[in-house]
């Protein structure tokens, strides 16, 4: 335990002194006050308090930038150290190397966390500013935020098993960014086409809800789409989230961190310094 | 007594390429052991091995009478790259901190172990800004950590200067004198002569010699030379006295086994006048170790 918490300090110190503390939080606080102050002009009579529509549109834009942050803090971790020459080192230290991965996991998800709360601690704000009876929409802001730091997880430990696939950052960072653009943009697109050109058959009745729970991003969406009172102020998936029980969309946001840790660590065991 | 480091007939294969060939040694506590050869000859090969960084093929390896890389040897054994390599971005006492909380110590302990390898002014510098002769004392610093009972060293003294590698020897004496056992590998016999007990030559990933520097002297039982210097006009005289002498402009030069040696002096001493000078050349330390290491008809 020990060890895990010594290699998080050490790791949340480089990411300090990388400026990844403050690019994070910057990144959440300007695109959160951003999307609240454009999302404050014509909502009025929605019959929905102001925070639970900052919340919708938060979770659009958290399905973006959160897996983009914990990707370009991660995909550094592994080959980073291969490159320097510091991992061999490392490895003849006591600790297994799911230690050393769990220290790491600790600082950036501490990272994102701080990022995260205080990007939508700045919207909220700025909710209750405007509308007193917004206090109505905390439950489902505290439900974007663990499941925001869930998602942030994921893609971290995705972001390690890249790392340590590719060996070399350079190599790491094509990954994590085709891994991003991949799960967050392009599924969705793919998804959308196979819907159309399917014309309500077989694939979208059976296994397009599947196909949203099998990606964390979607499955993030849905949960907090179909959690949330404020769904119809949502786009998207906004129709898809009220066919998909709660508790399936639940346990896909749940499930994947430990899928991508496991994978993270598995990859991480066959380097070979 | 137990070996710290016990390696028998072990061998490693890259690409059918045998990087170690039946390769044995013992590391007993207390003793400074020197490996040498030339690059690609398998010393690194054979220190990851150790280290458990790398599996091997056959054989068989015991590290303080454990696996190496289990738990049990990885707490017992000390290690330093050979071009020690650390986050840039933190500085010396946070780098060595964060060693010690590995090894279960108080991170606390970090300017301390500085200040022994001669670091203490620059603790609290970035180890982006260090020369990599203070990259190296930082390596060093950290392989003190906890007492090891084995210290496996990657060429040390590379990128020291000489005040500095004298003190490095002077750590290495002291941790061998508290019973730390110590492998440590070098491409230059004339850097581990005296300091070391044992010398260890591979070549192609086979052991080709082992002993001390003077078992390999005798072994080796290479010749001495002796260089001639003849008094004005006595050159040519000199050398129908000595067949086998080379002239080498007005001097010359004449090989000899080492038995011999008394012998050729005696006849040069009988030329009286006509020699003006003589040097005996024995066979340095670089003769010696081409002779082993490239015995494989290189």
């Amino acid at each position: 335990m020990n060890r895990i918490l010594a290699t998080a300090l050490t790791e949340f110190r480089i990411a300090l002194r990388n400026r990844w503390v403050a690019i994070a939080i910057a990144l959440m606080a300007v695109f959160a006050l951003v999307l609240s102050a454009a999302g404050s002009a014509p909502t009025g009579d929605l019959g929905v308090d102001r925070l639970s529509v900052t919340v919708a549109s938060l979770t659009s834009l958290a399905v973006y930038l959160v897996p983009l942050v914990a990707l370009l803090m991660s995909f550094d971790a592994v080959a980073g150290e291969v490159e320097r020459g510091t991992l061999p080192l490392l490895l003849t230290y006591p600790g297994t190397r799911a230690e050393i991965l769990l220290g790491k996991l600790i600082a950036h998800l501490g990272v994102l966390t701080l990022a995260v709360v205080i990007g939508y601690g700045l919207a909220a704000v700025a909710a209750f500013w405007e509308d007193p009876e917004a206090a109505a929409g905390l439950p489902a802001l505290l439900r974007l935020t663990w499941t925001s730091v869930l998602l942030g997880a994921t893609f971290l430990g995705a972001g390690y098993a890249l790392s340590s696939l590719s060996r070399r950052p350079s190599g790491a960072a094509g990954l994590a960014i085709g891994l991003w653009l991949g799960a967050v943009v392009l599924y969705d697109l793919g998804l959308l086409a196979a819907v159309v050109a399917d014309d309500g058959g077989w694939f979208t009745t059976d296994l397009f809800p599947f196909a949203l729970l099998a990606n964390p991003a979607d499955a993030f969406r849905l949960f907090n789409l179909a959690a949330s009172e404020a769904s119809a102020a949502a786009a998207g998936v906004a129709g898809a989230a009220t066919s998909i029980p709660l508790w399936q969309s639940a346990l896909s946001v749940l499930l994947w961190p430990l899928a991508a840790l496991a994978a993270a660590t598995l990859a991480f065991r066959k380097v070979t310094p | 007594m137990t070996s710290t480091l016990k390696i028998s007939e072990l061998t490693k294969t890259f690409c059918g390429v045998k990087a170690l060939d039946a390769v044995s040694l013992t590391v007993e506590p207390g003793s400074r052991v020197a490996l040498l050869g030339h690059n690609g000859a398998g010393k690194s090969t054979m220190m990851k091995i150790i280290l458990g960084l790398i599996p091997f093929d056959a054989g068989s390896v015991g590290v303080c009478g454990a696996l190496p890389g289990s738990g049990a040897a990885r707490g017992a054994v000390a290690y330093l790259p050979e071009n020690a390599a650390f986050h840039p971005a933190l500085t010396g006492e946070e780098q060595i901190g964060h060693f010690l909380s590995l090894r279960g110590e108080s991170p606390k302990g970090a300017r301390a172990l500085l200040e022994r390898v001669g670091l203490h002014d620059a603790a609290t510098r970035r180890i982006g800004t260090y020369s990599k002769g203070m990259r190296q004392r930082v390596g060093l610093a950290q392989a003190l950590i906890g007492r090891p009972k084995l210290l496996v060293l990657d060429e040390p003294t590379s990128g020291l200067d000489p005040v500095s590698r004298r003190d490095f020897y002077a750590l290495l004496d002291g941790l061998a004198a508290e019973g730390a056992a110590v492998l440590l590998s070098s491409h230059a016999l004339t850097e581990v002569e005296a300091r070391t007990d044992r010398i260890l030559i591979l070549s192609k990933g086979r052991m080709v010699a082992t002993g001390t520097l003077a078992d390999l002297r005798r072994s080796a039982a290479l010749p001495v030379t002796m260089n001639v210097s003849a008094r004005n006009g006595y050159a040519s005289q000199i050398a129908e006295a000595l067949p086998g002498a080379i002239r080498v402009g007005a001097d010359l030069r004449i090989a000899c086994a080492q038995e011999d040696k008394l012998r050729l002096l005696a006849s040069i001493a009988g030329l009286g006048d006509k020699v003006a000078d003589i040097d005996v050349v024995p066979p340095s330390l670089e003769d010696i170790y081409s002779h082993f290491s490239r015995r494989d008809g290189q």
